[in-house]
């Protein structure tokens, strides 16, 4: 991290209320220049209410900040100007062409030499020959392709991506990613939420969010890290590993119990209390025992689990 | 920093987008031509203005050649079919309003006696004028009706009548709507009130579209200011109520032969102002409604006393006082007197003045709430 730097976004205190739920809880957010933020979190958990919060969509009801340098309450006009913000449900015009609604966004940002820059923007993510094609017409997929053309069309300096490759088949996946990358290598901050594991793993610094809870963040070492889990994976005969998941889960220290195929990954956060609960099973000769790392999505399970859902305080899930 | 001014450059943008959604949607465009087409037709040609064979009731109380020939003389004029004999006044009074016939011809006591003598006896005939259209020619035709029949009787000694400007003082009570208006009402009306429907609907609708189908997040998410929106989106339209204006004209000139006696310069004046107050109330109602049905909704609650109270339907001096003050406070009411008073009494721009200015200021304050009611944000 270059330390003089100021960061692209900088909030504290984020909060949205709808009606007494609390949606967005005291959200603190740091991103610096050039890097790729993962979002996640379950469904519900804020990650678009934030989004929207940081480019001027919605006023918070607390917290302050800045995006790119001005205050996303007062002046969310400038932030605008350097924003691209790619919606989670498709929202540009499906009653116009993909070169149409390209052409659309261009005049808004008055663009010089639009035609050139339409031109090379259908080129460069291969719509090139579909321009002419009703929006409302394309699969989702290439929506998702226009949507993300549109929005770095007047190469902003803050991309905020919401579930872009949500419904995206894996080639068209990686070459969205690619893209993202060489954006950021170009000087390009992202904001992006995802709910793939690969995805998130492919981000500079992730976010975890549950229940409007900024839960972990930082590399994805880190995270899993903090999640201060330990984990064992079983391998062994099919049937004895399925007895096996349903004998462990519900013991004590055992949090997570969740078959991989032959492998069953089990996890607990008290290491001692995990080792006591599986050394009984240990003996078995059909089972093989080993200790394994956890994965990124063992600790966001295990973050989810220890999170309290804001619309149930006295349920803790 | 950057400027917040308005950008002509983002209003053509806006502009052009919407041209665009417009040409695409072939069934409002079909709507927007087809209803100034559909009404005119209905109102020009379904709807007879010179009916004939209207019902009409006979309370005779004197019984002679003169009466007979007057009678015999109305139904052949094929204006009048004379379906019931009355017994009394009360009755035709029934018949009226309950209007089972459209006329009553009331022959006095004594009626040929005196008119023999060359008194000028009264024939008194009473005219539902609910709709002045039904009955207008008719009461016009009325007058040579009874001079024709009574004419050829005046022979021998009773010639000396002749001379006289007429023999019988005809009467006419129009009831219920003494004002008369001729069906050249209609047609200038018609514009007026097409204009009112369409254009409110139409931009009632923008921002709800814009809501429903969920572009407005994108929209609000880029940097294009509420006055772009706004103007981008009414511009559009004031083509379309121009297009629908040359059709109603058209139409009025050829199907309809309405004069146009004053100076197109000053009807386009009113026109383009009228086109703008409806455009900004309906962008108004698009900043409020929830969905499209709801902005429909709000149209109609618009475009009903528009219809009714602004003296399209009934004449405006004819309603009492308070629906005068609604009527007052409606675009249409004062526009129709602008049309009217541009095409059939030659208006100029200073006598439309008094009706422009509340068109002005109902099109500033319209457009000023719909301002304030713009949400740039999606709380
Ligand atoms: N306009 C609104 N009115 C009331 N509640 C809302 C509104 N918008 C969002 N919420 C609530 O706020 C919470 C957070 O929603 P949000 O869309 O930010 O979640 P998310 O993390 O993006 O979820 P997902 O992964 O499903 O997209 C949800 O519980 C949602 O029901
Ligand atoms: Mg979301």
């Amino acid at each position: 991290m270059s330390a003089p730097e100021a960061p692209v976004i900088s909030v504290r205190g984020l909060t949205k209320r709808y009606g007494d739920k609390t949606v967005v809880d005291k959200v603190d957010l740091q991103v610096m220049r050039g890097q790729i933020y993962g979002f996640l979190g379950p469904n519900g958990s804020g990650k678009t209410t934030t989004i929207r919060m940081l480019c001027g969509l919605l006023v918070p009801d607390a917290g302050e900040g800045t995006c790119l340098g001005h205050d996303i309450r007062t002046e969310s006009w400038a932030i605008k100007q350097r924003v691209g913000y790619m919606t989670q449900k498709f929202s540009f015009y499906e009653d116009l062409t993909i070169r149409e609604n390209l052409d659309f966004v261009a005049r808004l940002y008055g663009l010089p030499d639009r035609r050139a820059k339409v031109a090379a923007a259908l080129e460069r993510l291969g719509l090139a020959e579909r321009r002419n094609q009703l929006a409302g017409a394309l699969s989702g997929g290439w929506k998702q392709r226009l949507a993300l053309a549109a929005c770095i069309l007047h190469q902003p300096d803050l991309l905020l991506l919401d579930e872009p490759t949500a419904g995206v088949d894996p080639k068209a996946r990686r070459a969205f990613w690619d893209e993202i990358h060489e954006l950021s290598a170009a000087g390009m901050t992202v904001l992006v939420s995802t709910h793939y594991m690969d995805e998130a793993e492919r981000c500079h610094r992730i976010a975890y969010l549950a229940y409007g809870k900024l839960m972990a963040h930082g590399t994805v070492a880190e995270v899993v890290a903090g999640a201060g889990l330990s984990t064992w994976h079983v391998s062994g005969p099919d049937r004895r590993i399925a007895e096996l998941a349903r004998t462990l889960s519900g013991l004590k220290g055992v949090e997570m119990v969740a078959p991989f195929g032959a492998t069953l990954h089990v996890s607990g956060a008290d290491a001692a209390a995990l080792d006591t609960a599986v050394q009984p099973f240990q003996a078995d000769a059909a089972l093989a025992w080993r200790r394994g790392e956890p994965t990124l999505e063992d600790a966001f399970i295990h973050l989810m689990d220890s999170a309290t859902d804001n619309y149930h305080p006295d349920a803790p899930r | 920093m950057i400027k917040r001014r308005f950008s002509f450059g983002r209003l053509v943008a806006v502009v052009v987008k919407e041209f665009i959604q417009m040409r695409r949607d072939r069934l409002t465009f079909a709507m927007m031509v087809g209803i100034p087409i559909m009404q005119l037709l209905l109102f020009g040609y379904a709807i007879n203005s010179d009916p004939r064979h209207l019902p009409t009731a006979v309370l005779s109380q004197d019984n002679g050649p003169f009466s007979r020939a007057i009678l015999a003389a109305m139904q052949n004029s094929t204006y009048f079919r004379l379906t019931v004999t009355a017994e009394s006044v009360a009755e035709v009074d029934r018949m009226l309003d309950r209007g089972t016939v459209q006329f009553a011809v009331e022959i006095p006591v004594g009626f040929e006696r005196r008119l023999m003598r060359g008194d000028i006896p009264a024939l008194l005939v009473m005219a539902d004028a609910t709709d002045p259209a039904a009955t207008g020619n008719a009461v016009l035709a009325l007058q040579q009706i009874v001079q024709g029949a009574v004419a050829p009787l005046l022979t021998g000694p009773l010639e000396a009548l002749l001379p006289a400007p007429q023999p019988v003082e005809l009467r006419i009570h129009r009831r219920y709507n003494p004002e008369g208006l001729t069906q050249y009402n209609i047609v200038p009306g018609l514009m007026g009130t097409i204009l009112t429907m369409t254009m409110i609907i139409m931009t009632s609708l923008a921002m709800t579209r814009e809501r429903e189908r969920g572009t407005m997040e994108n929209l609000l998410a880029m940097p294009v200011r509420p006055t772009e929106v706004m103007v981008g989106k009414l511009v559009p339209f004031i083509g379309v109520g121009l297009v629908q204006v040359a059709v109603i004209l058209g139409a009025a000139r050829l199907l309809f032969h309405v004069p146009m006696e004053g100076n197109a310069a000053v009807l386009a004046v009113g026109l383009t102002v009228f086109i703008v107050a409806n455009l900004a109330v309906g962008f108004l109602f698009s900043t409020v409604a929830q969905n499209q049905l709801q902005a429909m909704q709000m149209s109609f609650f618009f475009f009903l006393p528009s219809m009714l109270m602004s003296g399209f339907m009934f004449p405006f001096r004819g309603m009492p006082g308070w629906a005068q003050a609604i009527g007052e406070a409606l675009p249409l009411t004062h526009f129709l007197r602008v049309v009217r008073g541009v095409m059939l009494k030659a208006n100029s721009l200073a006598d439309t003045w008094p009706d422009i200015w509340p068109l002005l200021a109902f099109l500033t304050a319209a457009l000023g709430l719909a301002l304030l009611r713009y949400r740039q944000t999606l709380d």
